[in-house]
């Protein structure tokens, strides 16, 4: 199976696509511009492949090739469960490329963000401008010759009028401002009471009712790309915190599973293990909060108090391992930072067994079968299952639309193959299924945290090699070789072997993707965060035209928007 | 006499004088109510901090503090507003709010020798239209309240409570015909006294008891015109930010927000007073009473069995902000006009025609 | 005759002055230094943009005044027939039901064409 995709594309496109650099059994193919068009309809369309979820495009920039700038697409089908990365080099004087939205919706905002960071300009793109930094901004930050303390001062907030927003590229344009005074444009957001982080959307209103909604993104913004390629592999771990903060570890098992592999390590079973234990930890904090905000949007308070009270036990476990709630960074390169203390398997058992299901329930009772909520959320925020993969929704919300597409099930990690544990999917992938999964989620994540403290292996929390990981505290105040290790360590850092590599987890949002580049030094040369909700809040618009205001707050909550992995 | 005079004094100035004064005093309890009712809800303690000469007090200075320190903080007032309608709203607000309460009898009439003291502070023939006629003021207060500042969520908050309330004003008109087909009078002591009756020899003849479909549809109204969840659109903080008061700061905000506990108040009032039997004790009758305890403490039990039934339903209130989410839009007016009002009509049709077919009239 | 209403415009007048003096308080002890931030218009913190708060608003609206102003007028016609109906008899009660009955019939005709939806 391994190069069956990779096979097909050389022998059916020659001219076009050229084999790449095999390194750590990942599909991937080097594909002219010329050609692209043609190969990625091919790879959408050929019922033996199906690629259907479009999971990243981003850019690359390489200033010593010929051909300067790489756009970097990764694809993956639902049908083959398999990845593929598509690499096309695009030179500096022309830095063009065909639009893949045509095929999927999802490489809307993806292209706009190439576009922004690295200059790379998608022809036949509908709204091609800048979507994470600032309209007045000045060149393109991720590009190798943009200093990394490049700061520039802008005068005003963004405020671009409603033409202009819509008509960036190619001149489109709506009626907006032209004569239609019964329509209100309302902003709603950075700085709403609802948009939880610092969300911002423009909706043109008649009444009530959403004509015509447009989500602005990168209030949040701070460069974690270009910052990560300032330091070391380990030192990224507390930046990872960050994205998704509801869920940081998450984050911090995602990235150091991506550096593994970019390794080619193994962590020993117990360190999978309470990875899988903090990770389904996690997503029961970020289903809480979720569902909490989202309830709280829609009016009722009550069920929010009991949903962070909860949280907050969930909290307290996380705290007793590493000392912080939300900033938790803790993994690390090759295991964790440290072992679980002492009687921290039995606290957790009390607390996944008595204490967190009791505000799922409670919560349950209260709104699930709430006549106002199931009025304010069935068939709110509507969207199909094929629209939501072709938008490049994952997690529960493309669940909630039908699609029972989940990594813990598809490409198994971490022994998740052999916990025993089920994938609620919805059927009208509304806000009121969005919510139905993430209760039944949050259920089945207890499962599997009962069956991993069951199945808790023993063995060290950190892989045996001293390129990687450090020596122990004690060690490198008493023994030369572990204080010669150590130092080397912090100051050359872990060097991997050059490659590149993506590898995905399943984020409470949906898939959270790393894509490292590594030129055999310490630091990464490049590393993209593929954030599950930056593509699932591209479709608001779809989701909420010709619905009300309330809808659309509604629908925003249920999304689980995370500015800090949105924006990075 | 001097004691005419005095007679007359306390009926004519002190009355009017002090009731809306307790009203505002009221407002504490009612805020302190809703807060420490949220954290008893909610699994959490609620305010607790504020002393008074060092005691903890439950959280019962929480709400004064709060007032003292909305008194002395700054005023924003938008470039764009208009300062004149701007200053007016809250007035307008508060103003209606503290009148409608004038006529909702808090005891039977004092009798003290030849002096009879109705303990009510205007004893009008007409006392229901004139609350109908003044509590609909209070949406001016909140419509101009939404314009005056031009801020977008304040003027969709303002078309909103516009909306909703005129729409609820009806179902809540319609909802009490039945009670004026029962009890025949619009004065509303005389409503109060005819449900101190018993049905059967032992029902007391509560509003609730002949009317239930109407008490039901005249709470929900009563839900939404104090703007409360599930009807609090005009101010759904998560869509509109704060609606109608968005702009307004300082006392003023407290204006409004006042307004909306004595609205509360007053909802409660006529509630008490149409469906609960206002200051009646039940089974004790004032003639019995007097009686046997004198007209004073007859007057004092009298009150205190309307502020309890009053605040039982401000509970109510409290309780249902705590448990329900909030309406949409459209599923308000829907509720209003789909529902509530073919009810309302229903209502008085069967109240109104069932007397004819049994033969009663 | 209009002795009970005494109370009410002392009442009125006391209400005002409440109102006044507390707006008046705020305006005394309150510090007053505007500045061109505080002064602006909230919206969610991006300068005011595209467009007028105060501009023309859906016509629905004018049709939820029409409708009130209907049935207001309707509701205030049966609260003395409701006080008197039990004087006024069968054919009190017969003429009112016919009102109502047109009435009614008018309600179905605006259901049916719509003018209840607020989507």
């Amino acid at each position: 199976m391994a190069n069956v995709v990779v096979q097909t594309l050389l022998e059916k496109f020659p001219e076009s696509v050229s084999p790449a650099p095999d390194f750590r059994d990942e599909e991937a193919v080097c594909v002219a511009r010329e050609g692209l068009p043609e190969v990625l309809r091919f790879l959408y369309a050929d019922p033996d492949t199906e690629y259907r979820l479009l999971e990243d495009i981003c850019g690359a920039d390489y200033p010593e090739r010929e051909k300067r700038f790489e756009a970097v697409y990764h694809l993956y089908s639902v049908k083959t469960a398999r990845h593929l990365r598509l690499k096309v080099g695009i030179g500096e004087e022309d830095p063009t490329l065909p639009t893949a939205t045509g095929i999927w919706k999802a490489a809307d905002w993806f292209e706009r963000e190439a576009f922004d960071q690295y200059g790379i300009r998608f022809e036949g793109h509908p709204n091609l401008r800048r979507i994470l930094n600032h309209e007045e901004f000045v060149g393109h930050p991720l590009r190798k010759d943009y200093p990394i303390k490049g700061r520039q001062k802008l005068t005003r907030p963004s405020n671009l009028g409603w033409d202009e927003r819509k008509s960036a590229g190619n001149g489109g344009g709506s009626d907006a401002e032209a004569g239609q005074p019964e329509q209100m444009i309302l902003n709603i957001g950075p700085a709403h009471p609802t948009t939880h982080g610092t969300l911002r959307v423009l909706a043109r209103l008649e009444g009530e009712t959403i004509l015509e909604a447009d989500p602005e993104i990168g209030y949040l913004h701070r460069g974690f790309e270009k910052t990560a390629e300032t330091l070391t592999y380990q030192q990224v771990i507390p930046l990872t915190d960050r994205l998704n903060y509801v869920s940081a570890m998450m984050n911090n098992v995602g990235y150091c599973r991506a550096v593994e592999k970019l390794l080619g390590i193994e962590v020993s079973k117990r360190v999978q293990y309470i990875r899988v234990i903090v990770s389904e930890l996690s997503r029961i904090i970020d289903h809480l909060v979720c569902i909490a905000a989202n309830i709280v949007d829609i009016g009722a308070l009550t069920p929010y108090w009991y949903c962070f009270r909860e949280r907050e036990n969930v909290y307290e476990l996380l705290e007793a391992l590493c000392g912080a709630r939300m900033t938790t960074s803790y993994t690390r390169i090759g295991g964790l930072a440290h072992d679980l203390p002492d009687g921290w398997v039995d606290k957790c058992r009390e607390y996944i067994r008595e204490r967190v299901p009791r505000g799922i329930e409670e919560t349950d009772t209260l709104i699930t079968k709430n006549r106002i909520f199931v009025d304010r959320t069935m068939g709110v925020g509507a969207i199909s299952g094929e629209d939501a993969l072709n938008w490049g929704f994952t997690g529960p919300c493309l669940r909630a639309s039908g699609v029972p597409f989940d990594v813990r099930k598809a490409n198994p990690y971490y022994d998740y193959d052999k916990f025993d544990f089920d994938i609620p999917v919805g059927s009208n992938g509304d806000t009121y299924d969005r919510y139905l999964v993430r209760m039944e989620e949050m259920r089945q994540s207890l499962r599997i945290i009962e069956q991993a403290l069951d199945g808790l292996p023993e063995g060290p929390i950190s892989i045996e090699d001293r390129r990687i990981s450090l020596p122990e505290k004690e060690a490198v105040y008493t023994k030369f070789g572990a204080l010669v290790q150590h130092t080397k360590l912090i100051v050359d850092g872990i060097l991997p072997p050059e490659g590149e590599i993506y590898s995905v987890t399943e984020a409470a949002n949906g898939v959270l993707g790393f894509y490292i580049v590594s030129d055999g030094t310490k630091r990464p040369y490049r590393i993209k965060v593929r954030p599950p909700c930056f593509a699932i809040f591209q479709a608001l618009p779809q989701l909420t035209e010709g619905s009300m205001i309330a809808d659309l707050i509604a629908t925003v909550g249920s999304l689980n928007i995370i500015a800090g992995e949105l924006d990075r | 006499m001097w004691i005419d005079y005095l007679v007359w004094t306390v009926q004519n100035l002190l009355f009017p004088v002090v009731v809306p004064v307790v009203l505002l005093t009221g407002v504490i309890l009612a805020v302190w109510i809703e807060r420490r009712g949220a954290g008893f809800i909610q699994d959490r303690v609620g305010p607790n901090r504020v002393t008074l000469f060092g005691f903890r007090n439950a959280g019962l200075m929480q709400p004064i503090a709060d007032a003292l320190k909305l008194l002395v903080k700054e005023e924003f007032i938008p470039e764009k507003a208009d300062r004149f309608l701007f200053f007016l709203a809250p007035t307008l607000s508060m103003i209606p709010a503290l009148l409608t309460f004038m006529v909702i009898p808090f005891g039977d009439v004092l009798v003290l020798g030849k002096y009879r003291i109705p303990l009510q502070v205007a004893d009008l023939n007409v006392g229901l239209l004139f609350i109908f006629a003044i509590s609909s003021l209070g949406v001016y207060g909140i419509v101009l309240g939404g314009w005056s500042a031009d801020n977008k969520y304040s003027i969709l908050g303002g078309l909103r409570s516009s909306a909703q309330m005129i729409s609820y004003e009806i179902s809540m008109g319609l909802a009490i015909i039945g009670i004026l087909i029962v009890f025949e009078s619009v004065r509303l002591n005389d409503i109060v006294r005819m449900q101190g009756d018993l049905l059967f020899g032992f029902l007391p003849r509560w509003g609730i008891v002949v009317q239930p479909l109407g008490f039901l549809l005249f709470f929900v109204a009563a839900l939404a015109e104090t703007n409360r969840i599930p009807f609090d659109l005009p101010e759904a903080e998560a869509e509109i930010v704060a609606g109608y008061h968005l702009e307004y700061s300082s006392f003023k905000f407290s204006m409004f927000f006042m307004a909306e506990y004595v609205n509360m108040m007053v909802a409660s009032g006529f509630i008490v007073s149409l469906f609960l039997g206002g200051w009646q004790i039940p089974w004790l009758p004032t003639e019995a009473l007097v009686a046997h305890v004198g007209p004073i403490l007859t007057a004092v039990l009298q009150v205190a069995a309307f502020a309890v039934k009053l605040w039982f339903i401000m509970w109510v209130f409290v309780w249902v902000r705590w448990t329900l989410p909030r309406f949409r839009y459209d599923q308000l007016m829907g509720l209003g006009w789909r529902v509530m009002l073919p009810l309302a009509l229903a209502n008085i049709f069967v109240t109104s025609v069932v007397p004819f077919v049994l033969g009663v009239y | 005759m209009l002795s009970p209403y005494i109370p009410v415009f002392v009442g009125i007048l006391w209400a005002a002055l409440l109102a006044a003096v507390l707006i008046g308080v705020s305006l005394l002890f309150g510090p007053n230094r505007p500045t061109p931030e505080k002064r602006s218009t909230y919206e969610c913190g991006i300068d005011p943009m595209i467009g007028d708060a105060r501009t023309r608003f859906s016509i629905k609206f004018y049709v939820v005044a029409v409708l009130f102003l209907l049935f207001d007028v309707e509701v205030v016609f049966m609260y003395p027939w409701a006080v008197l109906l039990k004087r006024l008899g069968l054919l009190g009660l017969i003429e009112m039901m016919t009102f109502l009955l047109v009435l009614v019939v008018a309600f179905v005709y605006v259901w049916k064409k719509g003018a209840l939806n607020w989507e």
